[in-house]
């Protein structure tokens, strides 16, 4: 028998106007963990669809143990135990848990659904493994993280043997990332094969045993972890060495341009607020971070602070106006810059090209619309200089349709839209969630550019390191409200790690006065 | 690059001429199965019929105008992301408001056509307005108010005795006047195409085809369509990039509902049919939602996708008196069914296209290296 369970060798895939796979060769071991890594658009996410059998290879063989094997569709797929965790999930929303989990794998007798063996299996290996899930949740109402584990245990569930994993980790908290390693080791040692995709060098030093890099849909090497380094695997990866520390200008804040004061929102799933009674200001020149861990009413405050969602008391003062009941369209066109914590259900039409994208919140400027109608030349026209300025990588350009570019280039369109967008306050969610390290650079060089032209900046961020690398003033958050505030040279992650677990002096008294 | 396209190209053509010649196949089938002896006259009568004679064609070009309508409206608010299962009852209203323009009211036939359109409109906008300020599934409001519209139209015209056609000297009181006899100014004008192309022509396909551009620039060169589509793609980051998303559903059902008002405007002020007083509601609207789905929604295809039904059932109807109406209502259905497939057809040459590329892969990489 083979050393290696899977072989995918001389993969090529092209797609309109973009090779995304040049013969490409990657091996897997029994019992493996090993790393896909690679800039936006290199073509991770293509090779692993091609093994997954949602993309027919245009040239190449796969081998399993040896033997090589057709997969033409992810049934195929599934029968080869070879299951997948998509960068973007694929679940039913109105579907629960459980449905999901067994949905494609239904046992039924007699037409009926057998639901309660798949029950009894999907509790045994929730516990098995320590992912925690509510089968009868429904997925529209848990948090990323929690569909995440049912992604897993949806592959779990079908027996998989061969795993793979696309940027699990980009919506993840560290906590959960910690959980994710320790799961993804234990069904490592079970001899499980696991291919993960990540653009987090960290992860992959702790979790891989070897590492296999990409670079513009061509191969660049497979390394053993253990005789190499992050600086090493940022150099096969875009080519050059990266810097992780972000230069700074000196913090000489301004105005105040943002003021929230007592700002309340219900929640959506409970009765509570999501957010409670948060008041704070923003200042020209300044980057001011509210960092928590997910579902700590961040998502809500964005939401009312953009205008997604009404808040239920407080006020929202942006520039000296009074926007608190203000439409979205008002708070853009007052100065106000969004860039969304979800890009697919928020950030982009998915079915709209690039071009078509990048004018989303100024369409109907003068520069781009004549009574009425589209500048279609000028539309193309600031495209391409976005498309430029920011590297975002696409097949066609300006006319490539959104959907069909990589995850990491479908961020930097958005980043590349909001920061462009004349504003003074920009409002960035998780503006880095799934770009590899030298787009994360750029972007975060972007920001602090921003603010040394005097805008403000209100960073919304699970990544510790993102906050204490950018942020003049941090906020922590904490079951929807404010529990303390920071300043970045004068505390540590392990301080901000307590305050966001509720631990914190003044979290507790708040708690306590919630109690009361 | 441009082999690709080219090929694309084919592939689609292929895949709806396959997927008609497939329902023409099943609708032969059915022929032999209801009535053998006259299977094969019956399907040369469905395939030629539109052709044989230019009178003929005409009457193709007026069925198809209404179609091309109800077609539009269905498509238009489907590229919002709304289903307007209400373009019946826009028709019916449409064709009401006309009628009564032109014949109560003794108006001229641009006025009435502008008339029906404000009737459809209006008929459209409702659901629109119930969807967005209450949540209310326009789908449900649309159903009902197809029912309301008939209704409300037979009752108002057991009661508007000029409308009705023993006023103007008839025998029948179940259907509205001849406009020959109540209201000559009120019917379409037919810019002598009559000579050519028979009693039936009028320029009704032309403001058909004319509403068709129309809606094409909107939805494509517009920020107004920009908005419409994008709400129908995607509501959420609609609503994100600050879309007024009500205003917008609003709107879209009313166009939409003007769409099909003018549909039943120009059918019955051809002068040629008489809009009948009967308790079930109009098919026009319905056949609007197959010719707007074998067009995908596309405003130009809409026109080719119309015309193509409008064919086929001036076809069918030659098939009597050897096939009951009903059996004939069948095969129609069969072969625009079956025609829908085109997109999935398309999806299995394309793929079988590829799979052959990939085994004679080493010949096309000679050629590559050729140019
Ligand atoms: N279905 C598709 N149609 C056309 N082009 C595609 C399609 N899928 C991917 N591509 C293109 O192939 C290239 C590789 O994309 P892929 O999604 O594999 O990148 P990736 O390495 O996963 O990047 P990221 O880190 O951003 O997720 C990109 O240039 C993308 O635009
Ligand atoms: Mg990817």
């Amino acid at each position: 028998m083979s050393e290696y369970v899977i072989e995918m060798l001389n993969i090529s895939k092209e797609f309109p106007g973009v090779k995304a796979n040049d013969d490409i060769t990657l091996q897997l071991k029994k019992g493996e963990i090993h790393a896909l890594l690679g800039e936006n658009g290199a073509g991770k996410s293509t090779l692993m669809s091609v093994l997954f059998g949602l993309y027919q290879p245009d040239a190449g063989i796969i081998k399993k143990n040896g033997e090589v094997v057709r997969i033409d569709s992810p049934n195929d797929a599934t029968a080869l135990k070879i299951g997948m965790v998509h960068q973007h999930f694929m679940l039913v929303e109105v579907f629960t848990v459980l449905d999901n989990i067994i949905l494609g794998a239904e046992q039924s007798h007699m037409g009926f659904l057998k639901k309660d063996a798949a029950r009894k299996k999907v509790l045994d290996l929730s516990e098995k493994y320590g992912m925690r899930v509510d089968p009868d949740a429904l997925i529209e109402d848990i948090s990323v993280g929690m569909q995440q584990r049912v992604e897993i245990l949806k592959m779990l569930y079908r027996d998989n043997e061969i795993l793979i994993l696309d940027e699990p980790t980009a919506v993840l908290t560290p906590q959960e990332i910690d959980e994710l390693i320790a799961i993804m080791r234990s069904f490592a040692a079970e001899g499980k094969s696991i291919l993960f995709i990540t653009h987090k060098l960290n992860e992959i030093m702790l979790a891989a045993d070897r590492c296999t890099v990409l670079r513009k849909g061509k191969l660049i090497g497979t390394v053993d972890i253990a005789n190499t380094s992050k600086e090493e695997l940022s150099r096969m990866m875009v080519g050059r060495d990266i810097s992780f520390r972000v230069e700074k200008g000196p913090f000489k804040p301004g105005n105040v341009v943002l003021e929230v004061d007592g700002l309340s929102v219900p929640s959506r799933v409970h009765k509570k607020n999501a957010v409670s009674d948060v008041s704070f200001s923003v200042r020209e020149g300044e980057i001011v971070c509210i960092a928590g861990i997910e579902g700590n009413g961040q998502t809500e405050f964005v939401a009312a602070l953009t205008g997604l969602e009404k808040a239920s008391a407080g006020s929202i003062t942006l520039n000296g106006c009074d926007i608190s009941h203000a439409s979205i369209r008002a708070r853009s066109c007052a100065g106000m810059s969004h860039i969304p914590e979800d890009r697919h259900k928020h950030g982009l039409v998915l079915d709209y090209t690039l071009a078509e994208n990048l004018v989303l919140q100024r369409y109907w400027q003068e520069e781009f619309q004549f009574r009425g109608f589209i500048r279609r030349d000028s539309v193309r026209k600031y495209a391409k200089r976005l498309i430029e300025q920011y590297d975002v990588r696409s097949g066609q350009g300006p006319e490539t349709i959104a959907r069909s570019m990589s995850g990491g280039n479908q961020q930097k369109a958005i980043v590349a839209r909001e920061i462009d967008k004349e504003s003074k306050l920009l409002v960035a969610v998780q503006p880095t969630r799934g770009l590899d390290v030298g787009a994360i650079e750029y972007i975060h060089r972007q920001i602090v550019l921003q603010r040394d032209a005097g805008k403000a900046v209100l960073l919304v961020s699970l990544e510790l390191d993102e906050v204490m690398n950018l942020s003049d003033r941090i906020l922590v958050m904490y079951e929807g409200r404010v529990v303390g505030e920071f300043d970045p040279k004068q505390t540590t992650v392990e301080e901000l790690g307590l305050y966001m677990a509720g631990a914190g002096r003044k979290g507790e008294n708040t708690a306590g006065r919630a109690d009361a | 690059m441009k082999d690709f396209f080219r090929r694309r190209g084919t592939i689609s053509l292929l895949g709806s001429l396959l997927s008609i010649l497939a329902g023409l196949l099943l609708g032969f089938v059915l022929l032999l199965v209801f009535n053998p002896s006259h299977a094969l006259s019956g399907l040369s009568n469905m395939l030629f019929t539109g052709l044989r004679d230019m009178s003929k064609l005409g009457k193709v070009l007026y069925t198809a105008a209404p179609l091309l309508m109800t077609g539009l409206s269905v498509g238009f608010a489907f590229k919002t992301g709304l289903f307007n299962i209400g373009a019946s009852g826009q028709y019916t209203m449409g064709s009401f408001f006309a009628l009564v323009a032109g014949i109560q009211f003794q108006l001229p036939w641009y006025v009435a056509v502008l008339l029906g359109m404000v009737g459809g409109a209006v008929w459209g906008a409702i659901p629109g307005i119930f969807k967005a300020f209450f949540n209310v599934n326009e789908v449900i409001t649309a159903i009902m108010f197809n029912w309301i519209g008939l209704f409300a139209v037979n009752l108002s015209l057991n009661n508007m005795p000029m409308m009705i056609a023993s006023y103007w000297g008839a025998v029948t009181k179940e259907r509205t006047a001849k406009l020959a006899d109540a209201n000559p100014a009120a019917i379409l004008p037919k810019l002598g195409l009559t000579e050519s192309l028979g009693n039936y022509m009028n320029i009704g396909f032309f403001v058909a085809i004319l509403s068709a551009v129309v809606i094409w620039i909107i939805l494509s060169k517009t920020t107004f369509g920009y908005e419409l589509k994008a709400c129908g793609y995607n509501r959420s980051a609609s609503l994100y990039a600050g879309i007024n998303d009500k205003r917008n559903i609003i709107l879209s059902m009313t166009i939409a509902g003007a769409l099909s008002g003018i549909g039943g405007a120009i059918y019955y002020l051809s002068g040629t049919a008489q809009f009948t007083i009967v308790k079930s509601l109009l098919t026009m609207g319905f056949n609007g939602i197959p010719v707007a789905l074998l067009a995908s929604s596309n405003p130009v295809a809409t026109i080719f996708s119309a015309l193509f039904v409008s064919y086929i059932q001036v076809g069918g109807d030659m098939l009597q008196p050897e096939f009951a109406k009903e059996i004939i209502d069948i095969i129609i259905a069969a072969i625009i069914y079956l025609s829908a497939f085109a997109l999935l057809v398309q999806g299995v040459i394309a793929k079988v296209l590829m799979n052959r590329r990939k085994n004679c892969a080493p010949a096309a990489r000679e050629e590559d290296d050729r140019c």
